[in-house]
């Protein structure tokens, strides 16, 4: 149990998955204006990455019992896909509000590098089931932390800060993110995967 | 190779496609709801599908250029209740008067709820026709004049002035065309469409497009058309396939024995641009109240041209006076218009008798 903390730990702070490993940049600059609409991004990764990892766990299991590995990037990313479809249903018919502030970047979220890369982590790092999901929960909750602090950022600045013209807009956001991935940085330590 | 393989991943899919049909039968829209137009008409609908496509189904056509992408913003109707809030789709083509009044665009709006709408009461008389291409006609290098039979139904009533959309078949594009021909001959109708470089319906009518054809038309559509009550002066003005409008507009006066005071202002390039030239000559001999004055921005040195030369613009403002009783017909790209708008506000033109078309 105290290992499954530390990866927990570990995911979130000192191997941040956007911030440590550069992933899933694409979303985390282009949603990261509003802390708002950051959260609603957030939670959808958290939501998304979990399940996905979840759910492709298993299915992994039955590829190496029929040895047939080399199906697993094809089959991970439909199930991410098909998942992200389900998903987007719900929200659609549930949370219409949510839905309308995604716009177009829930279906981007199929292809946001984070959802894939967790899952391949858990095939290269051998996890048990329990292990995926406290790293799929910890890597995307990190994921969320660093696109909240971005969005935080870059909030407050729109309003206080006098940026250079040519640094306006991602430029800037760039520069933002490569301070946070040094403060994350002194996480160094704190846990282990 | 592993028999595995295949399996798995038809497998997978399967229980995919199996799963997503299922969650979309159960959330889906399951009862029936009602669209109430104008106040008038009532349409049930059983599953969520856009406005548009609803519509469609129901032999309501709004105009729609790209086919339900949101790319084009044509497809606007004010929703008056249900519907859900704007989407971020819609924003680019909406200015805070429309979202005040609730325009939407209908290929973005899914009717999951009873619906109050309303829309321009001519789309209410807009088919869709199957037709058949009877005649060809170059005008210019680059312009055709096509002629199409309606087969079914096999009426179309337009005013003059306004347009009608054809189905590029195959690729399913739709792009609108004003209506040049005479609004009597309700059986038929003509189209006078330019070449754009690269457009994909231009392309289609100038190089695949063949007698004995059969297009999809739909129409009439649009508010841009000659007003029948008034007998004010016209100032008409139009350049490139702009002509097809004020044709159909002209065509119909002369059976009224030309009536009002019309100016023709048509704008070219150059003499290879013009067409239908000794046609409207012609009818300004016969009525001695119509008056058609081409102009050539450009001409070359072998055009041998005596007429007006310059801008359009200029030509309009060097050959009009006070138009505060007047009523002015645009048709041309929006640039032209806008230049045009202007000239003719220096005349003392009053906002309400300007109608323009403007070909985007």
């Amino acid at each position: 149990m105290g290992n499954l903390f530390e990866m927990l730990l570990a995911s979130i702070l000192n191997h941040n998955i956007a911030l440590v490993y550069i992933l899933g940049m694409c979303p985390l600059i282009a949603i990261s204006t509003n802390v708002k609409n950051a959260k609603g991004m957030g939670i959808a990764v958290v939501l998304v990455v979990t399940i996905t990892a979840l759910i492709n766990w298993p299915i992994y299991q039955l590829l190496k019992a029929t040895q047939t590995e080399n199906l697993a990037l094809l089959i991970f990313i439909i199930t991410i896909a098909a998942t992200v479809q389900i998903l987007e249903i719900f929200m659609e018919r549930f949370i219409p509000k949510l839905y309308n502030a995604f716009g177009i970047f829930l279906p981007l979220i199929t292809v946001n590098c984070v959802v894939l890369a967790v899952s391949l982590f858990f095939v290269n790092r051998e996890y048990t089931f329990a292990e995926t999901g406290f790293f799929a929960f910890g890597s995307s909750v990190g994921w969320m932390l660093a696109i909240i602090l971005l969005a935080g950022v870059r909030e407050k600045m729109a309003t206080h800060s006098d940026v250079p013209k040519g640094l306006k807009g991602k430029g800037i956001t760039f520069i933002i993110l490569g301070i946070l991935a040094l403060a994350f940085i002194g996480f160094t330590g704190i846990a282990n995967i | 190779m592993n028999i595995f393989v295949p399996i798995i991943l038809v497998g997978v899919l399967l229980v995919i496609a199996l799963i997503l049909i299922i969650i979309d039968k159960a959330l889906g829209g399951g009862g029936e709801k009602m669209i109430l137009i104008n106040d008038e008409k009532v349409i049930p609908v059983t599953g969520d599908d856009s406005l548009l496509n609803i519509l469609s189904s129901h032999k309501i056509f709004i105009p729609s250029a790209c086919g339900g992408k949101a790319t084009c913003g044509f497809c606007k109707f004010q929703l008056i209740e249900g519907g859900g809030e704007i989407k971020p789709t819609e924003l680019p083509f909406l200015n805070q008067k429309e979202k005040e009044e609730g325009i939407r665009l209908s290929c973005q709006v899914k009717v999951r709820d009873n619906m109050k709408i309303a829309i321009p009461k001519e789309l209410l008389n807009a088919k869709e026709y199957k037709t058949k291409v009877t005649h060809i006609e170059d005008l210019t290098y680059d312009i055709k004049l096509v002629r199409f039979e309606l087969i079914n139904p096999t009426e179309m009533h337009f005013k003059p002035g306004q347009y009608a959309q054809i189905k590029v078949p195959g690729i399913d594009v739709i792009r609108a065309y004003s209506i040049a021909s005479h609004p009597k001959y309700n059986n038929q109708i003509e189209l006078i469409i330019r070449q754009v470089p690269n457009g994909q319906a231009t392309t289609f009518v100038h190089q695949a497009l063949e007698v004995g054809d059969k297009i999809i038309l739909t129409g009439p559509y649009g508010d841009f058309y000659l007003q029948e009550d008034s007998d004010r002066e016209m100032i008409c003005i139009a350049g490139g396939s702009g002509k097809a409008p004020i044709r159909s507009i002209l065509y119909y006066l002369r059976d009224q024995g030309m009536p009002r005071k019309v100016k023709y202002f048509f704008g070219a390039k150059s003499k290879r641009d013009l067409y239908y030239t000794e046609e409207f000559e012609q009818l300004s001999k016969e009525f001695p109240n119509f008056e058609y004055i081409p102009a050539l921005s450009e001409p070359k040195p072998e055009d041998n041209w005596t007429g007006e030369v310059g801008l359009i613009t200029d030509v309009v403002d060097r050959n009009t006076k006070d138009l505060s009783e007047a009523e002015a017909y645009l048709c041309g790209s929006p640039g032209m218009i806008n230049a045009c708008i202007k000239v003719l506000n220096r005349h003392q033109v009053k906002q309400e008798n300007v109608f323009y078309d403007s070909f985007s």
